[in-house]
């Protein structure tokens, strides 16, 4: 295979498992946007009794890792229940897939991420809803934790690449210890926007390059990165 | 997988000619001494000589005098050379360059560079087919301008500038006029004097020559600051071993490279054009006047469908092109081009660049355009977004 992925990502592209849709689904969630160039769409099918996903089908519109991860996620979901599926992680998929280059690492996530909405929704649906929480750092750090640098397919907090976030009366600012010009600036700001912005008391997010690393990251923030 | 290749990357680079390989063949194994051997020793002199006719050959085909063309490893080392050169050449005359947003990689970085080292970049927009505004660029033209650096023709939706115009424009405002002429050579005549260029970019293995080879035109007079520094190669312009197979090749191909097999492609991109734009929910992008588009490039989005799939399942069945798609680029942004010109983001993400070449026939672009149909309609099935329909 003269391209950058790998014998596994390449089949479950030619040949995606559950592809589709369910026509009286119980639970639906749609990921990322044809704007970013990625988008996933879910559908589930739970068992009341069980809390078992009988049938789970994926749409896509997106490049080889998009409808690959979107097959392995959905393949790795059918038949758990929903408290198991919660615990299928972006590197559980990666890893089956035989893993995607760092660029492409940020479509495991958008898949998984698709799967904890899909189930998210599923629960407010049958009436496991969850208080409005009031918008903090913490809040932002969870918000954060799938953020990945495309040089490095690591989570940016992981890599303490977060060098503040500060929240005020709906204004978040988030500060990466990177500078303005690296090479994945805007896809990052993209990104960091699309997890914040849908908070329900957010209404602007500034993203801050304040930084003159490699994006290796140098541990300016270890305590709050652990959050 | 059992297929012939259908290569339609021709923009990106091409197929060395035949006839380039075998001209180029004895500088390796018999004629390799180098031309700064000249005064040692008769093989020296030889290798002067080949490289002296390269030259020539190459600058008679633009209306420009030998000892203005200056060789170099590639189109890249030439825009540098020529932006980065200029500037600190100019340097007391003034701070402010010219360019615009759907410039090369090799012009825009070098241009961001020299803005951090303190000069002033203009760059200047493009419509929806990719052509710069004479207006605008006359306005921007201040006392302080010393380089306009617009390219000829462009790489991604093959927009030819009006640079004659430009040319004019600069020649009468006083300021030194850059062009990147790369995609232009060999597939649309040139004449430097004619155009008042003072600076044009060049590269071989975009029309079938050698890679590592290039060149940069500089009109007698116009003073550069050199990249490299060390032995007193091309006109002290450009220090290191001349590339002297590369420089016989790079003549070669241009000597080759004729009007009939420009006017041959241009009747292929028509009817690949035509073809593709069949497929439900095709939009051409870039200029629709055939005349002002470059004869070898067509690109075409693909509603609902994306492009690095699109690319991915047509390499799969042999086809060889490219995508302005984020997904597939090197920063995960889509193309800048496409974006300059104004397109939404969705149709940078599944936009399709066919870029032709004398080698192709039309029996291969009939497969590329059914192999596009299947492709299209398949991942528009998986996609959930509004189908079909334009």
């Amino acid at each position: 295979m003269p391209l950058p992925y790998s014998e596994k990502v390449m089949e479950h592209f030619m040949n995606p498992r559950n592809i589709g849709k369910i026509e009286d689904p119980d639970a639906t969630a749609t990921m990322g946007n044809p704007a970013c160039g990625d988008m996933i769409k879910l559908y589930l099918k739970v068992d009341e009794k069980t809390k078992r996903i009988t049938d789970i089908k994926f749409e896509s519109y997106g490049c080889a890792s998009n409808i690959a991860t979107g097959s392995i996620v959905t393949e790795l979901a059918k038949g758990k229940t929903l408290e198991e599926a919660k615990q299928i992680g972006w590197k559980e998929a990666d890893e089956e897939l035989g893993g995607l280059p760092p660029v492409k690492v940020h479509c495991a996530v958008l898949a998984v991420d698709a799967l904890y909405m899909a189930i998210e929704n599923y629960e407010h649906q049958h009436g496991l809803l969850k208080e409005k929480v009031p918008t903090d750092e913490r809040v932002v750090l969870k918000r954060l934790k799938h953020v990945i640098n495309p040089k490095t397919g690591r989570e940016i907090l992981q890599a303490k690449l977060v060098r503040s976030v500060a929240v005020n009366d709906g204004r978040v600012r988030v500060e990466l210890d990177l500078p303005p010009d690296y090479q994945f600036a805007k896809a990052l700001e993209e990104e960091i926007r699309e997890r914040l912005e849908p908070l329900w008391d957010v209404h602007e997010v500034e993203v801050a390059f304040v930084g003159d690393g490699d994006g290796e990251g140098r541990g300016w923030w270890s305590k709050l990165s652990k959050a | 997988m059992g297929q012939e290749l259908i290569y339609l990357d021709n923009a990106t680079s091409t197929k060395v000619a035949p006839e380039v390989v075998e001209a180029m063949l004895p500088y390796f194994t018999e004629r390799y001494a180098v031309a700064s051997s000249q005064f040692s020793h008769t093989p020296g002199l030889e290798a002067k000589e080949a490289l002296d006719r390269a030259r020539a050959a190459i600058a008679s085909r633009i209306n420009a005098q030998p000892e203005e063309l200056v060789f170099t490893s590639g189109g890249t080392e030439a825009n540098n050379l020529a932006i980065k050169g200029a500037a600190w050449a100019n340097r007391k005359k003034g701070n402010h360059i010219i360019t615009s947003k759907i410039e090369h990689l090799s012009v825009l970085h070098p241009c961001r560079s020299l803005e951090r080292e303190g000069f002033q970049v203009t760059y200047l927009d493009v419509d929806h087919e990719g052509f710069i505004d004479l207006d605008q660029l006359e306005d921007a033209i201040t006392d302080e301008t010393i380089l306009v650096s617009i390219q000829w023709v462009n790489q991604e939706v093959g927009a030819i500038q009006n640079i004659e115009e430009i040319g004019r424009l600069c020649r009468e405002r006083g300021v030194l006029f850059h062009t990147d002429a790369v995609l232009g050579l060999g597939w649309l005549p040139l004449d430097v004097q004619e155009a008042n260029i003072d600076l044009a970019s060049f590269s071989a293995h975009k029309l079938h020559g050698p890679k590592g080879i290039g060149g940069l035109y500089v009109r007698s007079g116009v003073k550069l600051k050199r990249l490299l520094d060390g032995g007193y190669n091309e006109f002290e312009l450009r220090a290191g071993t001349e590339n002297i197979p590369g420089a016989v090749g790079f003549a070669k191909a241009v000597e080759i490279f004729t009007s009939e097999d420009a006017e041959y492609v241009r009747g292929l991109r028509d009817r690949l054009i035509e073809s593709l734009l069949g497929i439900e929910g095709a939009e051409l992008n870039g200029p629709r006047d055939g005349a002002r588009r470059h004869p070898g490039n067509v690109n075409v989005s693909f509603r609902f469908a994306e492009g690095e799939s699109i690319i991915l399942h047509l390499d799969m069945k042999g086809i060889a092109v490219i995508t302005g798609s984020a997904c597939f680029s090197r920063a995960l942004e889509p193309s800048h081009v496409l974006l300059a010109m104004g397109y939404p983001h969705e149709r940078a993400h599944s936009s399709i660049r066919y870029t032709l070449s004398r080698y192709n026939t039309p029996e291969e672009l009939d497969r590329a355009v059914e192999a596009t149909r299947e492709v299209v309609e398949r991942l528009r099935q998986i996609s959930p977004m509004k189908r079909g329909g334009r």
